[in-house]
């Protein structure tokens, strides 16, 4: 957009100085000149910002935990104009707020981008729900795996430790506990939803919720 | 020079414009909708149940794999809807949307509080023809707003472990979406 407005008055003054060297018709000419300049710059300015915001994930009321975010209010009939552009773009229905709450992450704490390649740790506790599912998703957001493997965990199927904590590791190559396979190359994302919760609705949310931790812990060269 | 910096700044303002228009125009002209991948697998006014989601599978983005999904797409021109839904074992909700996919309202089995999920779907004007001391309407049955004629519902089981999916799915194929027994014909 910067670059718009930066070759905006350079052609300005070229131009005007063309219409100032031919006498006769300079008024109407330069009327002309200067609707289609700003004809111009709306459209490049206008669809540009369009372009930019409802590309990749909705721009406002992000709830971010750790790695992980999430639009509550992409659930509501209160969604923002911009949410809804972005969802309807991608042809994905959002999680309705009366049936739960999706998180999403496309990186590790460290803010390393999920790659299949490496072996990564989602590792902790997630906040209160009666269900909650974990799937493991390429960038377009089909599912990463073959129907043969796992696609991702429910909460009844993890083992958790003592403390009550569980560790998923997500990685191409078995892991003994509660492995989930990534049986394809490059980036992915991973979706935490939580259902019947009262995350996002009636209890004020922020980073005091607890997300369980996503670590990168190991990537073969 | 003052003149073209106007056309500029005019530019500038047109183009704030263009943009908030092209926003908020989009969900009317969007062509990889929800509703619009729904269309050629749904049937207007009856529930289907979607095919399980796969990893080629491009029917809607991120829905989720330990779920089973049934969808109505509606259109209340005709009047409003009655919904019949079992509840599975582990959870089951429905989900609301607009055509232009807005999740306006959601309710799962636990808010319900029945073994069967029942409401009605209906306009803002249906609504208000309803009669007011319709005993049945007011006591037993749940009534959903819809904010336009048209949309989806979607109905979803989870499966908590994979085994349990072909029966969460035979409960799910009980789930109907279907002309409403006309509250009219109690009136005259």
């Amino acid at each position: 957009m910067r670059a718009a407005d930066a070759c905006g008055p350079r052609r300005v003054g070229m131009s005007a100085d063309l219409v100032r060297r031919s006498e006769t018709p300079g008024g109407f000419l330069r009327l002309l000149l200067g609707m289609l300049i700003a004809l111009t710059v709306a459209a490049v300015l206008g669809l540009g910002a369009t372009y930019l915001s409802v590309s990749g994930q909705p721009p406002f009321g992000t709830l971010q935990v750790g790695a992980w975010q999430a639009w509550p209010r992409s659930g509501t009939a209160t969604i923002d104009p911009y949410a809804q552009a972005v969802l309807i773009r991608s042809g994905a229905l959002p999680v309705g707020s009366g049936d739960g709450v999706a998180f999403v992450t496309r990186r590790t704490d460290d803010v390393e981008p999920l790659n299949a390649r490496c072996e990564t740790v989602v590792r902790g506790i997630t906040p209160a729900a009666r269900y909650w599912t974990l799937t493991v998703y390429d960038e377009a957001g089909r599912l990463m795996n073959p129907p043969e493997l796992r696609q991702g965990f429910t909460s009844q199927e993890i083992v958790r430790n003592a403390a009550g904590e569980f560790e998923i590791v997500v990685s191409p190559r078995a892991r003994a506990g509660n492995w989930l396979p990534v049986a394809r190359a490059g980036r992915y994302m991973l979706v935490l939803r939580l259902y019947d919760t009262p995350i996002g609705i009636t209890t004020p949310s922020g980073p005091g919720t607890p997300m369980p931790a996503v670590i990168q812990r190991g990537c073969p060269a | 020079m003052i003149r073209w910096l106007l056309w500029l700044l005019f530019g500038i303002a047109l183009g704030g414009v263009v943009h908030l228009v092209t926003v908020l125009a989009l969900p009317r002209f969007a062509e990889q909708s929800a509703y619009a991948r729904l269309v050629p697998v749904s049937p207007v006014n009856a529930m289907v149940q979607l095919p399980a989601p796969a990893a080629d599978s491009t029917l809607l983005p991120l829905m989720d794999p330990a779920f089973a999904e049934s969808v109505c797409r509606y259109d209340l021109g005709e009047g409003p809807l009655k919904f019949v839904v079992p509840v599975t074992q582990a959870y089951t909700s429905l989900s609301f949307y607009t055509r232009e996919g807005v999740a306006y309202y959601a309710i799962n089995d636990r808010a319900a509080g029945r073994r069967i999920i029942e409401l009605d779907l209906m306009t803002a004007d249906q609504r208000a023809e309803l009669p007011e001391n319709d005993e049945m309407t007011a006591a037993d049955r749940l009534i959903v707003e819809s904010p336009g004629e048209t949309g989806l519902v979607l109905v979803r089981a989870l499966a908590p472990e994979p085994g349990f999916m072909p029966m969460v799915r035979e409960t799910l194929a009980k789930a109907r979406c279907e002309a409403s027994p006309p509250a009219q014909d109690k009136n005259g």
